[in-house]
């Protein structure tokens, strides 16, 4: 095959263009407020200032870091829990009864999650879970029902019947065929959307601004638009703010990158 | 089609709804037989003892089945399709968001449809889909066809082109706008006197930025769909249009391009309905300025409703976003031909 020039060209450049902004956040974040005045922005400039990290740590970080990690635990799990459960069911139960189901969660997908806030504002408030870190799960675990649920079911779609059979004759029942059988052999399903929602989680921002308001229950990307709002004028603080409340995502991407990459390009078109 | 359309119910799904069914082809295939254990002792006539000694157990089955379907069933019922009619609901009264809430009949809507923010907004929202689509589609398709050879390091350009995806709108916006910054941002740094501009203040700009920072944000994610997408054509194909003497580029529009209509209709769904929902970028980036240059739908109704704490207008807002999300993605079906183009990433 000849070689795709303008492919291989555009390629390339893309890469500069991805890695650039990446790099001006990782030298600025490094820089005393002095040197940032002073040097060249492209540049990174010596000795590097760690300062900004211990100001960041310092402006309660590690509050919203947890703020994050509660929130993010206490969607996901219950999230892939609920979509195995009812993926296993649309997939094992009759056309009859679960296609309608199946087609009720298809239509979340067409739903913009952002056009439904007014009415989550007040549900939140009529239940009284305004301004808690609850309230930031209810509404991010049911939108995110609709595509766990189609990605474990077409993993289960692919477990051989014959399996179940097998456990059939061994007297086992629809709980012990879901939880010892279909679970383990959907697990890189799971993985998939354990690490996609995660990342949905994680960089939420319309839930926090919404049903949060004191800074107590901040999670990390509204926090660290308030810390910009504070700290406008020391921006090599606010960067290192950035590059801190990214390392966890980045750490789990390094982790979940094979399954999440999966999970996006397969079935996206044949 | 065939599991989706012989199911009941699903005629009343909207197609943008099914555009998002599990690539097509495992429902097609998979339904019928996941079915078929289960579906036989109620519809196959001529087993009736089959019929006979599996029923009630065929029917403890199913009651546990729906049991496990339960709770994701009620989550969302509650907390996603109850909001969808609230929304409805809501705009039909005034709400300042604290107090009582008012039946108002269509005083949300002429006052929503009276403003010039909205019709602002809603073109802004129409430039936004297009210009997006228009810049992001092609640079897509090419990287992915570009990033589908089988070097490894185009593995490691994939994992390192994924990067902005990780990264908050809020952490994306902050970085931008530093690096924007006239005096020690990049036009400083590369000592490029084109880039000094007041990026975020002139009314033009301000989109050519929008849209820039958004392709990053999201070129990553449609060239990953193009690249699994590319992998998948046959390589006979290319070999055979090899032989008969196609160059590289003939290959790309004879092959490749066609091969890749349904990832086309995929992606461009999910960047249409995805552009319409575009709001903490812009939140944080400008709050629609300067004066209302980015004051896009999602982003005016926030602001009308949290801000100027008028939840009726909001909620009329909501619904016109809804509405033209659902129109565009049927749109897109319509023009791809088919109706089940298979996406696993909608709404995303």
């Amino acid at each position: 095959m000849q070689r795709n020039w303008i492919g291989g060209a555009f390629g390339w450049l893309w890469l500069g263009v991805v890695l650039l902004p990446i790099y001006f956040v990782l030298i600025t974040s490094l820089k005393s407020i002095s040197t940032y005045f002073g040097s060249n922005p492209v540049l990174p400039s010596l000795p590097l200032a760690f300062e900004n990290v211990t100001a960041v740590l310092e402006a309660d970080f590690t509050r919203y870091l947890l703020n994050s990690i509660i929130v993010a635990a206490g969607t996901v799990i219950p999230l892939v829990l609920m979509a195995f459960m009812a993926s296993y069911s649309i997939v094992r139960g009759t056309r009859r009864v679960f296609g309608p189901v199946r087609s009720l969660f298809l239509l979340g997908l067409a739903i913009p999650v952002q056009a439904t806030i007014v009415p989550i504002y007040l549900m939140i408030i009529r239940m009284h879970m305004y301004d808690s870190l609850v309230a930031l799960m209810i509404p991010a675990i049911a939108f995110g029902l609709p595509l766990s649920i189609l990605i474990i079911a077409n993993s289960l779609r692919d477990v051989p019947k014959e399996l179940f059979e097998a456990m059939d004759i061994d007297g086992s029942t629809e709980w012990q065929k879901m939880w010892r059988l279909a679970f383990p052999i959907v697990r890189p399903a799971l993985i998939t959307v354990a690490v996609y929602q995660t990342l949905m989680s994680w960089n939420g921002f319309l839930f926090p601004l919404i049903l949060t308001q004191s800074p107590e229950q901040r999670t990390l990307p509204l926090a660290l638009w308030s810390f910009q709002g504070e700290y406008a004028t020391n921006v090599p603080v606010v960067m290192a703010a950035v590059v801190l409340s990214s390392i966890p995502i980045v750490l789990l991407y390094a982790f979940g990158r094979r399954y999440l990459v999966s999970g996006m390009t397969a079935g996206s078109g044949k | 089609m065939t599991a989706l359309s012989s199911s009941p119910g699903s005629g009343a799904l909207p197609a943008a709804a099914r555009a998002g069914a599990d690539g097509a082809t495992a429902a097609r295939s998979s339904t019928p037989s996941a079915g078929a254990v289960s579906d036989a002792p109620l519809s196959a006539a001529g087993a009736p003892t089959a019929s006979r000694t599996r029923g009630p157990r065929e029917e403890r089955v199913q009651l546990s089945h729906l049991l496990f379907a339960l709770p994701a069933l009620a989550f969302f019922g509650v907390f996603a399709l109850l909001p969808l009619v609230g929304v409805v609901a809501l705009s039909f009264t005034s709400w300042n968001g604290i107090g009582a809430i008012e039946f108002t009949g269509l005083t949300s809507w002429t006052d929503a449809l009276t403003r010039s923010t909205t019709w602002h907004g809603l073109a802004l929202v129409v430039l936004m889909v297009v210009a997006t689509w228009l810049l992001q589609t092609p640079l897509s398709i090419l990287l992915g066809a570009f990033l589908a050879g089988q070097q490894r390091y185009r593995n490691l350009l994939a994992i390192l082109y994924f990067l902005p995806l990780l990264l908050s709108s809020a952490a994306i916006a902050i970085t931008f706008k530093s690096l924007l910054d006239p005096n020690f941002g990049l036009a400083n740094g590369l000592d490029m006197p084109l880039l000094r501009q007041n990026w975020l203040g002139d009314p033009v700009l301000v989109w050519v930025v929008l849209l820039f920072i958004i392709a990053w944000q999201f070129i990553p994610f449609h060239t990953l769909i193009y690249q699994g997408a590319v992998r998948q054509i046959p390589h006979t194909m290319y070999e055979a249009a090899q032989i008969d003497g196609a160059g590289r580029v003939r290959q790309f529009f004879s092959i490749t391009l066609p091969q890749l209509k349904y990832t086309l209709i995929t992606s461009s769904t999910l960047m249409v309905v995805g552009a319409l929902t575009y709001f903490d970028i812009i939140f944080v980036l400008t709050q629609g300025g300067p004066g209302i240059a980015t004051r896009i739908l999602p982003l005016d109704m926030y602001l009308t409703g949290f801000r100027g704490n008028e939840m009726g207008v909001a909620s009329a807002l909501a619904v016109m976003l809804v509405v033209i999300g659902l129109s565009l993605a049927l749109g897109v079906q319509r023009l791809g031909g088919r109706d089940s183009s298979a996406s696993q990433m909608e709404g995303a």
